[in-house]
């Protein structure tokens, strides 16, 4: 019993140390990645403020007055005027649609009479279909 | 233990015998007894100090072997600490209350010179001469060579430039990083920002720090690391900013001043919605300050803060506020206006040499702009009330905001208080306060007579306040005020559904040594818009205008500052966002939209 306890825990040590030790790898591995992360997020950030500042830079407000005055036979822009406020009443919104009835089968709207000789009137389409009932 | 008798029997019988002294054994016992405990005692002691110099050594040998690891390891920060906390290195960036950017930072490079290290100081040096035109071939070759181990040679380096100094190909030449303030808008607000500039420097990085404007007084919050990541949100608002400097350039041409300003406060907040000063400079490449001749005639002279002037017409309505205030008069009580009038042996005429009276009522007095009658109002009103209340708007002391020149930028105020001061201040003359101070004391009129102090932060709490006179008092006034427009001396300032109301002031330049300039004058146009609800005061300011379109010049404010400032308010109102009020014809009426 005891050599088999001596061995038993013998085993276990040595798997600990050898946990121990990969461990210590898998860390090392995690700093490293969050360093060379951490370093990415500074260059982004970096990237970042740089491309803020020039967009800042293209939009400054003298430069977008150039451009509207360069641009000015295609995009007719002005500036704010009092003017351009209005009542929502005075606003031309586009009308509802007009109640038209839905376009289906075609209606004739020519037809003929035809007497059939005992005084009944037929109404006979174009097409010769008889939409009444012959009486015989 | 057994303990051996001092004078054992046996001993003593025998040496008895012998015929000996038996005291000898006793003496020799006593010794033999002490010295065994000295032996012991010290035994003891050996052992404690053991046990002690044990202790220290082991003591000392952990605090060498930390020491010692200390310095044999290789530095390295902490990384498996948390990094939840970011902090930055660098300057806070500044943006407008719309968080448009002001000011924000940019990567760059420094040059500086090992000149021990280079392999040939003539050719290095005519290359750089040829590439910045300021620095000369021969001074730098002199440098170069007199032993000097490090010299710096730029500040600042464009990438090209960078490029260029690469291509040279000396050894001797080297870039440090650095963190440059950026103003990507150039001149616009340049007098709110002021500046920066490096302080201490190292080849690794510099400091940045503010010279003047907001990024010197706010200088701490920007540069607090904690901090740095949250932008300092200013209540200027870009567009609005542009559209005023741009009016007000076109306005200065066109009256022919040398300099213009303007303030435009939001009177519900207290917050600063636009300050221009014109001339102004590029913050990117701040002028240095002019050795000789007059401050104010540099563009880094911020006119509408540090320009302080007499204010002219536009106090009267303090004179009227607070005559109405203490129940004195009514907007339509008549008050003497007989013009001229005599003080001992002062004569106080009107403009031109009118005269209004001989009666005029409270309301017809700054309608017209009398003298004569704020004279008399002050009068009624006293000396120490009138200090009073110039005191509790804010014009004797310097405005409280955030820019490093404004505790310097106090008004000028006589410093005897005699009865034809209090006459000549109720006009405005004798008594000097900036735009930015009228302003404020407008804004108190306009916001029901509740002065705020104003900022250049953007606020999200509004603070209290302090009533300065009653709602009804800020109520009148401001109808006087539109009144001066319908019908007085600023019908140029009425713009379309804005209802505008103002008041003009017109005063001649202090000479140095005394007395008025007469060719030379300060056109003021305060205004509050719409009178019926006011939200903003503007007020624009003309240094030395006039309007040459007649047979002769008119300098006065109606005629030159008046038409800038509607022009002001009908660009700036409708970016604010204020509709006017403009009576539409109704739907079923005929109208044809104007082509």
């Amino acid at each position: 019993m005891r050599p088999f306890l001596f061995i038993l825990s013998a085993m276990v040590l040595m798997s600990l140390a050898f946990w121990a030790y990969r461990e210590n790898y898998a860390t090392q591995a995690a700093l490293k990645d969050v360093s060379k992360l951490n370093r990415e997020i500074a260059d982004l950030r970096e990237a970042l403020s740089q491309q803020r500042a020039e967009w800042a830079y293209l939009n400054r407000p003298s430069r977008l007055r150039d451009l509207v005055a360069l641009n000015f036979d295609a995009l007719g822009l002005l500036p704010l005027d009092p003017g351009q406020f209005a009542p929502v009443d005075q606003v031309a919104f586009p009308l509802p649609p007009i109640a038209a009835p839905e376009l289906g089968t075609p209606i004739d709207t020519v037809g003929e009479f035809e007497n059939d000789g005992e005084g009944h009137i037929e109404n006979v389409p174009n097409d010769g279909t008889k939409t009444s009932e012959d009486p015989l | 233990m057994i303990r051996t008798p001092l004078r054992p029997l046996a001993r003593v019988l025998q040496a008895r015998e012998k015929g000996e002294n038996p005291d000898h054994i006793e003496r020799e016992n006593i010794r033999l007894r002490a010295e065994d405990t000295r032996a012991r005692a010290l035994n003891r002691a050996e052992g404690r100090l053991l046990l002690l110099g044990a202790a220290f050594f082991t003591a000392f040998a952990v605090v060498g072997i930390r020491m010692g690891t200390l310095a044999a390891s290789v530095p390295e920060e902490p990384r498996s600490a948390a990094t939840g906390t970011e902090i930055s290195g660098r300057r806070a960036d500044i943006t407008d209350r719309n968080g448009r950017i002001l000011a924000t930072n940019f990567s760059t490079f420094s040059l500086y010179a090992q000149p021990k290290q280079m392999v040939d100081p003539k050719h290095v040096a005519t290359q750089l001469a040829t590439l910045f035109p300021d620095m000369n071939a021969e001074d730098l070759e002199r440098r170069f060579t007199d032993g000097r181990s490090f010299m710096w040679l730029r500040k600042k380096l464009s990438p090209e430039q960078m490029q260029s100094v690469h291509d040279i190909g000396d050894p001797g030449l080297l870039f440090g990083p650095r963190d440059m303030r950026l103003y990507p808008n150039g001149k616009l607000a340049a007098h709110v920002l002021g500046g920066a500039s490096f302080g201490a420097e190292g080849v690794h990085s510099a400091e940045v720090i503010g010279t003047a404007g907001v990024e010197r007084a706010m200088d701490a919050r920007l540069r607090d690391p904690a901090q740095a990541a949250t932008p300092l949100a200013l209540s200027i608002d870009l567009t609005v900013q542009s559209t005023m400097a741009e009016v007000l350039e076109a306005g200065m041409v066109m009256m022919n001043a040398k300099g213009a300003a303007g303030v435009l406060l939001d009177v519900h907040t207290g917050e600063i919605i636009s300050m221009v000063s014109l001339p102004d400079f590029d913050p990117n490449d701040r002028p240095t300050p002019l050795l000789q001749g007059d401050p104010g005639d540099s563009p880094l002279f911020n006119r509408s803060l540090q320009g302080v002037y007499e204010l002219g017409s536009t106090a009267k309505i303090f004179a009227a506020a607070q005559a109405m205030e203490l129940g004195l008069v009514n907007p339509n009580s008549m008050v003497d206006a007989n013009a001229p009038m005599r003080w001992g042996k002062h004569k106080i005429g009107e403009f031109e040499g009118k005269n209004y009276g001989p009666l005029l009522s409270v309301t017809d007095v700054i309608v017209k702009s009398s003298n004569v009658g704020t004279a008399h109002l002050a009068l009624q009103i006293g000396g120490e009330r009138q200090q009073a209340f110039f005191k509790s708007l804010g014009l004797f002391d310097p405005v409280p905001i955030e820019l490093t020149e404004a505790p310097g930028a106090g008004p000028l105020i006589p410093k005897r208080w005699a009865d034809i001061v209090t006459i000549t201040t109720s006009y405005g003359h004798g008594m000097s306060v900036s735009p930015m101070h009228l302003a404020s004391a407008y804004a108190a009129i306009a916001n029901d007579g509740v002065l705020l102090p104003p900022t250049l932060l953007k606020r999200d709490t509004i603070p209290q306040g302090t009533r300065v006179m009653s709602q009804q008092t800020a109520a009148a006034s401001a109808s006087m005020l539109r009144q001066v427009v319908t019908r007085g001396t600023a019908s140029f300032g009425e713009v379309e559904g804005y209802e505008v109301g103002g008041k003009t002031g017109t005063a001649d330049k202090v000479k140095k040594g005394g007395g008025y300039d007469k060719g030379k004058n300060i056109n003021t146009f305060a205004s509050i818009f719409p009178a019926s609800d006011p939200q903003y005061v503007l007020v624009v300011t003309l240094d030395e205008a006039s309007e040459n379109t007649g047979p002769k010049p008119r300098r006065t404010a109606g005629w030159t500052t008046v038409p800038v400032a509607a022009e002001v308010i009908r660009r700036t109102a409708p970016l604010l966002g204020l509709r006017p009020k403009i009576d539409y014809p109704p739907l079923n009426a005929v109208s044809a939209p104007k082509p």
